[in-house]
C-alpha cells in the first residue's frame, strides 16, 4: 500500500447515489418551470419499452388466443350437449356416465383413470426420489457436473415417442418379466419423458435458493445429510418440487403413443377405444381431462408466483 | 454471564465447555486445479482465545477456517479440537458454531425456530429448548423478534440470530467467515463490538475470518497475517502494529510510506536523519523504509529535517492526514493533529519521531 492508498473514512460520512431524474421526471419538471411561468398540464407518463405492445395490441392478442382456444372446446361442449339428430341439446351423454347400465361398456374408461392416477403417482415419486437428490447432490458436490446432467435431462425432449418406444420395447419385454405387464411399469419411461420439464423447474428453484450455505449451516448446527435434505433443502424447494411434480402429471395425461406402441391401458388409449364406440363419451372425457390440466397449469402459476404461505406480520 | 445455563450462572460443565484448544498443524490443501490454498499451516489458539486470521482476498484464510469446520477435506496436515485430531470427523460431529458471510438462516423458520434448530438436531427436550433458544436470542438483543422470518429482518439483525443460532448449542469453537463484510459501516462497527462482548463472556474459543485490518485489530487477542497460504506473521494487534516482521505485513496492517534509505552499522538513514530497524539485516545498502503516518511530525527549525510540498490535506475527525510531495517526488502521508490545518502548496519541515521501522531491498516491492 502506498502512501497515497489510503483507507480513510470519509467524514462526512457515506454518500449516496446521486438522484436520477428520468426522462419522464425531466419533461414534468421542465414542464412545470416553462417560460413565463405558466404552469402547464403535464399527463402522468407511464413509462413504456417499445418492444411493451399498447393496451389495445394487447386486448387483441389475448382476444384472439382466447378465440383459438374456447372455438374447439365450445365445439366439444357443444357436441357432448347434442340430443339427437334433430338438433336438440341435453345433459343425457353426461348422465350415461354414471348409469350403471353402462358401467361393463365404460370400464376400460374408468380403469384407464385408475391407471393415470398410478401412474402419475409413480413418475412424481420417481421425480421426487431420484432427479431431485441427484440434482441437489450435483450442485453441492459435484458442480462441474450440472452442465453434464442438463444435457442428459434435456435429451428426451429432443427424441420423438416413437423413436422413444422402438428403444424402449426391448427394455420392456424385460421389465415385463421381472415386474409384470402392469401398466404402472410405464412410469419407467414417463420418468424419463417428464425429465426436462421437471429438470427446468426444480433448476430454476435452485438457482434461487443458496443451497450451498443453508446445507453447511444446517451441517455446522450437527444436522447429517438426510435431515439437511428433508428438513433445510425440501422446504426451501417446495416451489420447484411441487412445479415438476404438477408438470410431471401434465405431461403423464398427455402422453399417447408410448402407452399405445408397448399396448398398456391408459387414459389415453382407453379414450380412444371408447371413442370408436362412443364418440360422446370420449369427448366428455377429453374435457374433463382438459378441465385437469388447466387446474394444474393454475396451480404452477400460484406456486410459481412466490405467494408466502407463511407470513407474519 | 452465560447464555448455557438457565439459572443465570455458568454451570461447571459450561466452565470446561468454555473454550477448546485448537491446533493446525503443516496443513495443507491442494486443489485438483493444482492451486495450493494452504501451504504448511501452523496455528494454536489456546481455550477462549480469540483469533483473526487477516489476509486478501485468496490467500487461504477462508479455507484454513472451512478445514476447521470439516467443510474442506485437508490434502495433508492435521487439525486438532482439544488434542483430537478431527480431520476425518464430519462436520455435524465436531461440535461447532458458525457464522457465515452469507445470511444463512432458514427463510422457511422463524427466528426462533432458526435458533432451535441445534438445539434440536441434539434432541434437547423442547421446554428446555425454548427457553436456552430465547435466553440466545436476548443475549444478542433480539428476544422481541421470535417470531419474524428472515425475510422481515435487517441484514445486522439476521446476522445477530445466525450468531444466536451458531452459539445456542454451547460449541466447543466459534467460526465467523467474515460475518460483517455484507454490513454497512455503522452496523458493521456495533456487531463487531457486540460479538468481542459476548465472546468475552462466553470465553469460547473463536476463528474469525477477515480481510479488515480494522475489525481484526479492534476484537482478536491476536491476529494471524496470511499471504499465499501461509501465516505470515501471528502475534498481538499491537505487535503486529508496530513491530511487523516482513513489508507485507507492514503494508498491510495500517498505512506505510515508502521512502528510500540507506542502511547502515547503526540503523537506517532516512532523510538524513537515523532510525532503528526492526529485525535482522545482514545486507548493507540501499533499502527501501516503511515509516508509518503518525511517526512524522512537521517541525519549525530550519536544522534537520526534509522540505516538502503539501498536496492534500483531509479532515479525519480527530486527527487529519495530510499528503506531502518530498523533493525527489515521493508521496508521503503524515498524520498529526486536526487543529495544525494545511493547504496545498504550502512548504513545510519534516522528521521522522524515531521509532524503529522495518526495512526492505529496493528491489523488493
Amino acid at each position: 500500500m502506498s502512501a497515497t492508498d489510503t483507507d480513510v473514512t470519509d467524514p462526512a460520512g457515506p454518500v449516496g447515489p446521486r438522484p436520477t431524474v428520468t426522462k419522464t421526471e425531466a419533461l414534468v419538471q421542465g414542464a412545470a418551470s416553462a417560460p413565463g411561468g405558466k404552469q402547464q398540464r403535464v399527463r402522468p407518463a407511464v413509462r413504456r419499452d417499445a418492444a411493451t405492445p399498447s393496451k389495445l395490441t394487447s386486448r387483441i392478442i389475448l382476444g384472439v388466443v382466447a378465440l383459438v382456444f374456447a372455438v374447439p372446446i365450445l365445439s366439444m361442449v357443444e357436441f357432448t350437449l347434442r340430443a339427437g339428430i334433430d338438433g336438440g341439446h341435453d345433459l343425457g351423454h353426461w348422465a350415461a356416465i354414471f348409469d350403471p347400465e353402462n358401467s361393463r361398456k365404460y370400464r376400460v374408461l374408468f380403469q384407464g383413470i385408475g391407471n393415470f392416477v398410478i401412474l402419475a403417482a409413480v413418475t412424481v415419486v420417481i421425480v421426487v426420489v431420484l432427479l431431485l437428490p441427484t440434482m441437489i447432490l450435483v450442485k453441492l458436490r459435484f458442480p462441474k457436473l450440472q452442465r453434464v446432467l442438463e444435457f442428459v435431462c434435456i435429451i428426451p425432449i429432443t427424441v420423438p415417442a416413437i423413436v422413444l418406444v422402438v428403444g424402449l420395447a426391448p427394455v420392456y419385454s424385460v421389465v415385463a418379466r421381472v415386474l409384470g405387464s402392469s401398466p404402472w411399469t410405464l412410469a419407467f419411461a414417463y420418468g424419463i419423458t417428464v425429465l426436462p420439464y421437471a429438470y427446468r423447474a426444480i433448476a430454476s428453484n435452485l438457482q434461487a435458493v443458496d443451497v450451498g450455505t443453508l446445507a453447511e449451516a444446517a451441517r455446522t448446527l450437527g444436522a447429517g445429510w438426510g435431515t439437511v435434505l428433508i428438513r433445510v433443502l425440501l422446504p426451501n424447494l417446495r416451489r420447484g418440487v411441487l412445479s415438476a411434480s404438477v408438470i410431471s402429471v401434465a405431461v403423464v395425461l398427455g402422453e399417447y403413443t408410448i402407452a399405445s406402441l408397448l399396448g398398456r391401458n391408459t387414459l389415453q388409449t382407453s379414450l380412444v377405444q371408447v371413442s370408436k364406440s362412443d364418440p360422446f363419451v370420449a369427448v366428455i372425457f377429453a374435457l374433463l381431462a382438459l378441465a385437469f390440466a388447466f387446474v394444474l397449469l393454475f396451480i404452477i402459476g400460484c406456486v410459481g408466483s412466490g405467494r408466502r404461505i407463511r407470513e407474519t406480520p | 454471564m452465560t447464555i448455557i445455563d438457565q439459572q443465570g450462572a455458568a454451570s461447571p460443565s459450561d466452565a470446561a465447555r468454555a473454550g477448546a484448544e485448537v491446533q493446525f498443524r503443516s496443513v495443507v490443501k491442494d486443489y485438483g486445479s493444482g492451486a495450493r490454498a494452504l501451504d504448511g499451516v501452523s496455528l494454536t489458539l489456546a481455550a477462549g482465545e480469540f483469533v483473526a486470521l487477516l489476509g486478501p482476498s485468496g490467500c487461504g484464510k477462508t479455507t484454513a477456517l472451512r478445514s476447521l469446520a470439516g467443510l474442506e477435506d485437508i490434502t495433508s496436515g492435521s487439525v486438532l479440537i482439544d488434542g483430537v485430531d478431527v480431520v476425518r470427523v464430519p462436520t455435524n460431529k465436531r461440535d461447532l458454531g458458525m457464522v457465515f458471510q452469507s445470511y444463512s438462516l432458514f427463510p422457511h423458520l422463524t427466528v426462533l425456530e432458526n435458533v432451535e434448530f441445534g438445539l434440536r438436531m441434539r434432541k434437547v427436550r423442547p421446554a428446555e429448548r425454548r427457553t436456552r433458544a430465547e435466553e440466545s436470542l436476548e443475549l444478542v438483543g433480539l428476544g422481541h423478534l421470535g417470531a419474524r422470518y428472515a425475510h422481515q429482518l435487517s441484514g445486522g439483525q439476521q446476522q445477530r440470530v445466525a450468531l444466536a443460532r451458531a452459539l445456542v448449542t454451547r460449541p466447543r469453537v466459534l467460526l465467523l467467515d467474515e460475518p460483517l463484510s455484507a454490513l454497512d459501516a455503522k452496523v458493521r462497527v456495533q456487531l463487531r463490538d457486540e460479538i468481542r462482548r459476548i465472546q468475552s463472556e462466553l470465553r469460547i474459543t473463536t476463528l474469525f475470518v477477515t480481510h479488515d485490518q480494522e475489525e481484526a485489530l479492534a476484537v482478536a487477542d491476536r491476529v494471524a497475517v496470511m499471504r499465499a497460504g501461509v501465516i505470515e506473521q501471528i502475534g498481538t494487534p499491537e505487535e503486529l502494529y508496530s513491530r511487523p516482521t516482513s513489508s507485507f505485513v507492514a503494508e498491510f496492517i495500517g498505512l506505510s510510506n515508502r521512502i528510500a534509505g540507506e542502511l547502515v552499522a547503526g540503523g537506517v538513514d532516512v532523510l538524513g536523519q537515523r532510525l532503528p530497524v526492526l529485525g535482522q539485516h545482514a545486507d548493507r545498502g540501499a533499502v527501501t523504509a516503511l515509516v508509518r503516518p503518525e511517526d512524522i511530525v512537521f517541525v519549525d527549525t530550519p536544522q534537520g529535517g526534509a522540505d516538502a510540498v503539501v498536496v492534500t490535506s483531509s479532515f479525519l475527525g480527530p486527527v487529519r492526514r495530510t499528503t506531502i510531495e518530498l523533493r525527489d517526488g515521493t508521496l508521503v502521508a503524515v498524520q498529526h493533529g486536526a487543529t495544525e490545518r494545511m493547504d496545498a502548496g504550502d512548504v513545510v519541515r519534516i522528521r521522522f519521531a524515531g521509532r524503529p521501522v522495518p526495512v526492505q531491498p529496493m528491489a523488493e516491492h
